[in-house]
């Protein structure tokens, strides 16, 4: 593999990567507020 | 006789003899370092040890990095096999608060724009005729991160590792003075003056404690080559937030953290030895990492205009910046700018969670990188 290919390969799959993960986490996020709401804790 | 007493003598001074031309340039060098940390309080628990490691290792022949020396005994204890940066990692884990974060997950996605700039200036480092791991050790001085350069860099470019370290904690500390520029010229001025709500509510405790084993075992899953690095930040987090091993939690933020910055530092310093550190290719790096930090700083602000643009005017595009890892710099950065131009605006908070983003963010790039180039069989 060349410097350009893997240049290339980097940007886009690093780039596209590290974002399609970080807004998995978010899903998750938001999925985690809704099963364990902080409402429900403090009436516990 | 007298040749014995002459030849005891020539021991004396053989450091003189024995030096290169780039030996006092360093040493200057390492006096500079300490003349930032010590009177510009630039960085100084890191730039102290840093500075008199690169006097200790441009003095010739006291082989302080000779096979058994005292600098290189601790940097195959602790550099050489990346435990250091690792137990930083818990230390940074247990003194970071995902909450403004889980109180509003789509900044997250703040968060990995802020990392873009690693991976275009990989781009512009292969460009420029550095070999492929090489350029993946310089542009991970756009992470932001100490811990997160030192690790890949020890790793893959370990000939690399003083310029790095030293650019990629400099560059930390001028964050205040490289991003307000950039963040004027990509914003207008309404855009500026955007305030933004927070409503939310905050993340209960039990999600708290849920967040870090999740983001461990979906990210390890992933990105399995990082994951000492993921799974250590998460470890500090999940002790803080259980709250059932503060004696751990606190050990951690404060001992463990600070012994193991002194040995790190100490033995980054000692990697900057005149003749092997002192080439032009050492200023392409510290540039290559300026450049980096420069173009996270302006794909975080891009991203966060364009989140604005599609959630229709709530977010200002200033807390974009702060999508980079370096903590808490980087949000302060926006709050303050953001004061600047309406002082009843606080995006402190928006700014906080989109720095910690930054710090997963950082996190994960490199874990991706690291996988990405497994998966190229670059690395084993």
């Amino acid at each position: 593999m060349n410097n350009w290919e893997f240049g290339v390969t980097m940007i886009i799959v690093g780039m596209g990567g590290t974002l399609a993960v970080l807004a998995l986490f978010a899903v998750f996020m938001v999925l985690l507020k809704k099963i364990f709401p902080f409402r429900e804790e403090n009436a516990k | 006789m007298f040749d014995a007493i002459l030849n005891g003598l020539s021991g004396l001074g053989a450091g003189f003899v024995n030096m290169h031309w780039s030996n006092p340039v360093m040493i200057a060098v390492g006096c500079l370092l300490l003349y930032l940390g010590i009177k510009k309080d630039v960085e100084p628990l890191l730039l102290v040890p840093i500075g008199f490691g690169a006097i200790l290792v441009n003095i010739p022949l006291a082989g302080l990095m000779a096979e058994g020396g005292f600098l290189k005994t601790i940097y195959n204890m602790g550099v050489a096999n990346e435990l250091f940066p690792l137990l930083i990692f818990i230390g940074i884990g247990a003194m970071t608060d995902f909450g403004p974060l889980l109180e509003n997950p789509k900044i997250f996605l703040l968060g990995a724009a802020g990392q873009f700039g690693i991976f275009l200036t990989i781009g512009l480092a292969l460009f420029f005729d550095f070999t492929k791991l090489d350029a993946v050790a310089i542009g991970v001085i756009g992470a932001c991160d100490g811990p997160t350069a030192i690790y890949v860099t020890a790793k893959f470019a370990p000939h690399l590792l003083g310029a790095v370290s030293v650019a990629a904690y400099s560059y930390m500390s001028l964050v205040p003075v490289i991003q307000p520029p950039i963040m004027r010229l990509l914003t207008t001025e309404k855009e500026r003056l955007i305030n933004m709500d927070s409503d939310a509510p905050p993340a209960s405790k039990t999600a708290k404690i849920v967040f870090p084993i999740l983001i461990t075992i979906v990210g390890g899953f992933i990105a399995p080559k990082g994951l000492p690095l993921l799974g250590t930040i998460m470890l500090g987090n999940l002790m803080k937030e259980s709250g059932v091993v503060s004696r751990l939690t606190k050990a951690s933020e404060n001992e463990i953290t600070n012994v193991v910055t002194l040995l790190l530092g100490i033995s980054i310093g000692a990697t900057m030895d005149g003749p092997l550190f002192l080439k032009p290719q050492t200023l392409l790096i510290l540039a290559f990492g300026f450049l980096a930090i420069c173009l996270d700083t302006v794909c975080g602000v891009l991203f966060a205009k364009l989140m604005n643009m599609m959630t229709g005017g709530k977010i200002n595009p200033l807390i974009g910046a702060a999508g980079i890892s370096a903590y808490p710099m980087a949000a302060r950065v926006v709050q303050k700018e953001g004061q600047k131009y309406n002082k009843f605006n606080f995006l402190l908070m928006h700014a906080v969670g989109a720095n910690t983003g930054g710090q997963v963010g950082s996190v994960m790039a490199a874990a991706i990188m690291l996988s990405v180039l497994q998966g190229l069989g670059l690395i084993p």
